[in-house]
């Protein structure tokens, strides 16, 4: 039983993955907000596009401490999900500001409902992973 | 070239014809809405006059109807009315009339025979109603049939020439007359009897009926109404683009008359033409003969007619025409097919025909006559016709009347095949494109009809060119639509120009709760004071007030109301619909002054007419206007009480820019008008002689935008080069070099300042137009933003200079139209699908709010936009789902206004009627606007691909449905509705949106995909496929005209102008002899052959030698002489319905302009694209 780098990790990443929820869970309902008329699209889109960059770099930083203490499994488990936002951030629509939403296409059946699935999808990996390091933590907090 | 061929049928087809679907395929061609009404052509009569195919009732198609009068019963075409359709020989000469019944030639009876029943058909009154209303048709059918001697002195081209009018002295006996007919008739005789017997000569068989046709089919297909859906007068159409386009195409000028000369078999074609023409007694005869009046020409006719017999016999010697004569036997969907005898005297074709046709389908349509399965040819469209309003009422009763004789596809031989013929006619026909080249026919060309089920019958749809659905029958489920593989979506129109719309003002606007639908004519009435909702099905309460009815200010009948008849309407929205008092009409203008600008010279026009038209600006009495101009500085026009002139004000700092000061930017026109006009005098000169280079847009825009925030309005930006100063500067994307390159790069816009910036105005009820008038590269894609997304407009004037009369009148007329215009501020527009589908996506220029709500800052009448339509939930339990627009604006009288349409359509869960319901043109339209899509989110070659594998896959689609032997095969089969498809494609693909390997500047690649996102379909489909027309027809009729209107002088205004066949845009159609007319939509072009006669030249052009015109000549030179005239007329015809006139541009052979026109003809190859036939295959070998 010790406290090491990689329990700190591990529970960091827990803190940081609850974030990462509530991002995803926010995510969630703003679409579905715009899916029911409730919002304007372009406020919707500028309370959604600050948050992009935020949820990326958590996510990314999260992994950074995984590399750096190499819990290689719990870094490839979350590789394809910062391979995707990577990929996302760069095919992004031409947009001064950071962010991801172009209040203009957002309402497009496609892509209200891509996004809808990414959210949900999200959410399920985040939940997945939030369980994952609560046993990454115990395990590493008792295994030594 | 069978139109439809019947080969492939048998397995999957034939047992379509039994299920009552069909039948009710038929009707939603062919039947016309009113119960009895032989006019079909109503709910096209909205817009244009004479124009399209519009009123002619079945009788009209075919003329030949007058002569029809003069056989059986002597007393119908005593009255006007039929006399009107009376073919010239007969009301004209009376030799002809005398003549007993029995002697009159075959060709002409049928027409005779059967035109009677079918006036009959709707009640009497009616008839002559509508015979009345057809009277420009007569005269549309006209020309073709003097196409005939035309086609036949083209054939003979030095006989032709050589021809003169003078008449041939020959005296016509008329038993000689008969005698040849007799010929004829056994022709025609002997073709039935092998049609029916075997299907397989049908193809050579059918070939000759189109022929045939075309005298007499085109002039049907063109002039009678467009529900002809029947495959007759589709051959007819098909017919008449094979063997008779190119022949008329080289008409020359000079015949005036038909040749006589005995042995040439083109005269013959002539002949059989000529002695069924329907032209109405009295009137003008087609361009080719003299007119009716002269007694010679009577002669003549009938030496033509004489003549006409021996080439059928030499068949073989000359196909084309002698088809013609033998082919109307030959139709297999004609009853009569199964005569045994082989010649017979007219009487006793009569005789065996009365027997053998079925019953008459129903009472109200009175039982043809006998003979009217005679053989001839127009028998059988007409008996088409004659039984199309019977499938309008009810599919399966009137199935039944058919099958008694024989039992439904019962044994008989010959019963069996004429039955599936007609089942086949009654929509579900279709075309082999391989062998149907010459495929744009009037068959083809009108929108398919809606035909609701009987509790919506008598519901008027709207109008088929405000809003528009792909498909006229609606899958009812996601699965069929994929199997279709066709898009779903509509096309709209919203502001359009109407005549006559309702508007009503009421307390309530009624309304369905749960929804917010607009009650319409679709609604259920559950009972006095219930109705249920046709999009959510909830049934709400009715307002007492709903019963009165304001039009005849009685309490009474819900039915009566407005809302409930009219399917578009206005209301007059009462407070609640506003969220703040109604605004004032608010106009800025933002001209660029930068030195490219100063050398475009734009300013003077811009002025010139703003000037001009100030006063017809909409907007009442509290209507401001302001003006700033913009270099690398923004300047300021004050124009404050108590100046004599406007004060110019200067901000330097325009990264930051602010407004210098609060008020008197934008003034009340009313009140400043002097100042206003002085400012557009001097502002031309003021910037004349600066050399800024610079464009701070960006700036302008923003102070523009602070300038308007507390209204809204509409800002309209003149900007001729790239933004290069403050903010929103851009740098040059384009590459000179590769502008034919296969993949295009910056379709995208470079920033989002312009997004932004327009999404922010749209918030503010601010819209943008953009008037890009630029000398190089100014980056419309990213420039554009700002009206794409405040519900602006576009125009794009590329290369615009001062010097360039041409540029500068299409620039004011445009200009003028988009200030005189109406307008709508502060708008949006929702649409509503009933339960079970949802609006997938929006295209056009506005903001999307919500899923079903576009804000539009600013609506003009000459926008349209489409939406794709995807499924939520299948429709199995509908019967009928409709669309309904709302679009709620001010207008420029400070009136809150709603304008709802609302469509209706049946839902089927037969995939072969869905792909026959298709509406080519709106599939087209929402291609192409989903193609722009493509290409801005992908790339080019995709969106191309993306074209080409929505052919192929519709008509895989379209095998599988109709259960063909997959594999590849000779053919091409395409159900009628989407014969069309592959040559629009093609013409998209040539478009300058979408083609490669031809050098397009970006810019214009860029404005081309904005229109065909913006472009109502009318319009966008002029701009895909222009219509290219063969006017030699006109200056004929004006000829022909010349000489009658020496007896009535004002009858001659009012005379309606001749139809004219459209031609597919192939240079296989062009003449070095005649002129040819193509309509762009913005641009008229009008190509001059080489070898045009001089005394044409010089009536049409006031020139006497192509020589004497320029490489580039652009407008109508005004000629005293009738032929200009018609022209000019034409030309006023066709921009009828634009929203401004075209520039008409006349292009010489050997002129350098040549090549623009050329490059329109999309049928053709070019270096880089394939021509229509190639294409053809190419989608044929993908085809499985």
């Amino acid at each position: 039983m010790a406290f090491n780098f990689t329990a700190f990790t591990y529970i960091v990443a827990l803190i940081g993955d609850a974030f990462l929820i509530f991002f995803a869970i926010f995510h969630v309902i703003a679409f579905d907000e715009l899916k029911t008329d409730y919002k304007n699209p372009i406020d919707q889109c500028n309370s959604l596009n600050p948050l992009v960059l935020p949820e990326y770099l958590l996510h990314i930083f999260l992994n950074l401490l995984f590399l750096f203490c190499g819990e290689w499994f719990s870094l490839c488990i979350n590789i394809p999900l910062i391979a995707y936002h990577i990929w996302r951030y760069k095919n992004r629509p031409v947009m001064s500001g950071p962010g991801l939403y172009d209040p203009t296409t957002v309402l497009k059946t496609d892509t209200l409902s891509r996004n809808m699935r990414e959210g949900w999808i999200k959410l399920a990996v985040y939940l997945i992973s939030f369980f994952y390091y609560i046993y990454g933590m115990v395990y590493s907090l008792i295994s030594t | 070239m069978s139109t439809y061929n019947p080969n492939f049928v048998p397995p999957a087809h034939a047992p379509m014809p039994l299920n009552g679907n069909n039948f009710v395929n038929g009707v939603q061609g062919s039947v016309p809405q009113q119960p009895g009404g032989p006019p079909p052509g109503q709910q096209y009569i909205p817009q244009k006059q004479p124009q399209q195919f519009q009123q002619p009732p079945p009788a009209a198609a075919f003329p030949g109807a007058g002569a029809a009068g003069n056989v059986p019963p002597p007393q119908q075409f005593k009255s006007g009315n039929t006399n009107q359709f009376l073919p010239p020989t007969s009301g004209a000469a009376t030799p002809l009339q005398q003549l007993p019944p029995s002697t009159l030639p075959p060709h002409l009876r049928p027409p005779t025979v059967n035109g009677p029943p079918i006036t009959n058909g709707s009640n009497g009154a009616s008839s002559a109603n509508s015979s009345r209303t057809a009277s420009p048709r007569p005269i549309g059918a006209a020309p073709q049939y003097a196409q005939g001697p035309i086609a036949a002195a083209l054939n003979n081209p030095p006989l032709a020439s050589g021809l003169r009018p003078s008449p041939q002295p020959t005296h016509q006996s008329l038993t000689n007359l008969t005698s040849n007919l007799e010929n004829l008739n056994l022709n025609t005789t002997r073709a039935n009897g092998g049609t029916s017997v075997l299907p397989q000569p049908q193809t050579q068989l059918q070939y000759p009926p189109l022929t045939q046709k075309d005298g007499r089919g085109v002039a049907s297909a063109q002039t009678g109404p467009p529900q002809f859906n029947d495959a007759k007068s589709l051959l007819a159409a098909s017919g008449e683009a094979a063997a008779i386009v190119p022949n008329a195409m080289a008409t020359p000028f000079s015949v005036q008359k038909p040749p006589n000369l005995a042995p040439n078999p083109a005269k013959m074609y002539g002949s059989a033409s000529v002695g069924s023409r329907p032209t109405p007694a009295g009137q003008r005869i087609p361009y080719g003969v003299p007119p009716p009046t002269n007694p010679e020409q009577q002669s003549q006719q009938n030496n033509n007619l004489q003549n006409a017999p021996p080439p059928p016999r030499a068949g073989a010697v000359w196909p084309p025409s002698l088809p013609n004569v033998a082919a109307p036997g030959a139709q297999p969907m004609m009853p009569p097919a199964q005569q045994t005898s082989q010649t017979y005297p007219y009487s006793q074709v009569y005789q065996p025909a009365p027997q053998q046709q079925p019953p008459p389908p129903q009472p109200a349509v009175q039982p043809p006559p006998p003979g009217m399965f005679g053989t001839q040819p127009a028998g059988a469209p007409l008996q088409y016709q004659a039984q199309a309003p019977p499938q309008g009422y009810g599919q399966h009763p009137q199935q039944q009347p058919q099958s008694a004789p024989g039992g439904p596809y019962g044994t008989s031989a010959p019963l069996n095949v004429a039955q599936q013929g007609f089942s086949r006619l009654w929509g579900q026909d279709t075309i082999d494109l391989m062998q149907n080249r010459h495929i744009l026919t009037p068959a083809t060309l009108p929108p398919p009809k809606v035909v609701l089920h009987n509790q919506f019958h008598e519901s008027i749809n709207c109008s088929p060119s405000i809003m528009r659905c792909t498909l006229t029958k609606i899958p009812e489920s996601n699965s069929l639509l994929q199997k279709s593989r066709l898009p779903l979506g509509i096309v709209i129109h919203p502001f359009r120009d109407v005549n006559s719309l309702p508007v009503i003002q009421c307390i309530n606007i009624v309304r369905c709760r749960l929804c917010r639908t607009y009650i319409n004519p679709f609604v259920y009435f559950v009972d006095s004071k219930m109705w249920k909702c046709n999009l959510c099905y909830r049934v709400n309460e009715l307002p007492d007030d709903f019963q009165f009815d304001p039009a005849t200010k009685t309490y009474g009948d819900v039915t009566r109301r407005p809302e409930v008849r009219s399917s578009t309407i206005e209301f007059i929205a009462p407070s609640e619909y506003m969220l703040r008092p109604p605004q004032p009409a608010m106009y800025l203008f933002l001209f660029d002054v930068s030195i490219i600008a100063q050398q475009s010279g734009y300013l003077e026009a811009a002025c010139a007419v703003l000037n001009r038209h100030l006063d017809e600006m909409p907007g009442d009495a509290r209507t401001q206007v302001g003006f700033i101009c913009f270099d690398s500085f923004v300047h300021f026009y004050s124009m404050a009480e108590g100046l004599n002139q406007p004060h110019e004000m200067t901000l330097l700092d325009i990264e930051d820019p602010f407004l210098p000061r609060p008020d008197s930017l934008l003034v009340n026109l009313k009140e400043c008008k002097e100042l206003v006009r002085d400012l557009l005098k001097q502002l031309p000169k003021r910037f004349a002689h600066t050399h800024d280079p610079g464009s701070a847009l960006g700036a302008a825009l923003q102070v523009a935008f602070k300038l308007m925030q507390a209204s809204g309005g509409r800002i309209t930006v003149f900007q001729s080069c790239l933004p290069n100063k403050g903010p929103g500067a851009l740098e040059p994307r384009e590459d000179p070099n590769n502008r034919s390159a296969k993949d295009v790069a910056h379709l995208n816009p470079a920033t989002d300042f312009y997004k932004r910036f327009a999404l922010e105005c749209s918030g503010y009820q601010i819209a943008c137009d953009l008037f890009l008038m630029n000398q190089q590269y100014s980056d419309m894609a990213t420039i554009s933003g700002i009206s794409k997304h405040s519900g602006g407009c576009v125009h794009h004037f590329p290369l615009y200079q001062k010097t360039k009369p041409h540029m500068v009148d299409s620039f004011r007329s445009c200009f003028k139209r988009y200030l005189t215009r109406k307008i709508g501020f502060e708008a949006v527009m929702r649409i509503r699908c009933t339960r079970g589908l949802q609006v997938h996506t929006f295209h056009g220029n506005f903001f999307v709010r919500s899923t079903d709500l576009l804000s539009l800052p600013n609506v003009n009448p000459d926008a349209g936009y489409g939406m794709q339509i995807s499924y939520e939930e299948s429709l199995t339990d509908a019967k009928t789902i409709c669309f309904q627009a709302a679009l709620l604006y001010t207008n420029s009288e400070g009136e809150r206004r709603i304008r709802v349409h609302t469509v209706c359509l049946p839902v089927t869960a037969s995939l072969p009627e869905v792909m026959h319901s298709a509406d080519t043109e709106a599939i087209i339209g929402l291609l192409s606007k989903m193609a722009v899509d493509r290409s801005v989110a992908s790339n080019l070659s995709d969106a191309r691909d993306a074209f080409i594998n929505a052919t192929i896959d519709v008509y895989n689609a379209f095998k599988i449905a109709q259960n063909l032997p997959s594999g590849q095969s000779g053919q091409l089969i395409a159900p009628r509705s989407l014969a069309l498809l592959p040559l629009y494609i093609l013409g998209l693909l040539k478009h300058p949106a979408f083609r490669v390997g031809t050098s397009t500047r970006l810019d214009d690649r860029v404005y081309a995909m904005d229109c065909m996102k913006t472009l109502p379909l009318d319009q966008l489909m002029m701009y895909v496929y222009p219509e290219l027309y063969k006017i030699d027809a006109l200056i004929y009729h004006a000829r022909n005209s010349n000489i009658s209107s020496n007896q009535d002088d004002d009858e001659d205004e009012d005379e309606p102008l001749p139809e004219l066949p459209r031609l597919q845009l192939s240079a296989e159609h062009l003449d070095s002899r005649s002129i040819f007319l193509m309509d762009c939509g913005t641009l008229i072009m009008i190509y001059v052959g080489l070898n045009v006669p001089p005394d044409v030249l010089e009536a049409v052009l006031g020139i006497s030698s192509t020589a004497e015109l320029g490489d580039y000549v652009y407008g109508l030179p005004n000629v005293v002489s009738n032929e200009n005239d018609v022209l000019k007329r034409f030309i006023l015809r066709l921009n009828y319905d634009k929203p401004y006139s075209a520039l008409v541009q006349i292009i010489r052979d050997t002129s350098t302009a040549k090549g623009q026109f050329i490059e329109r003809l999309t049928d053709d190859r070019s270096e880089s694209s394939l021509s229509y036939y190639e294409f053809l295959q190419h989608i044929r070998a993908q085809v499985k």
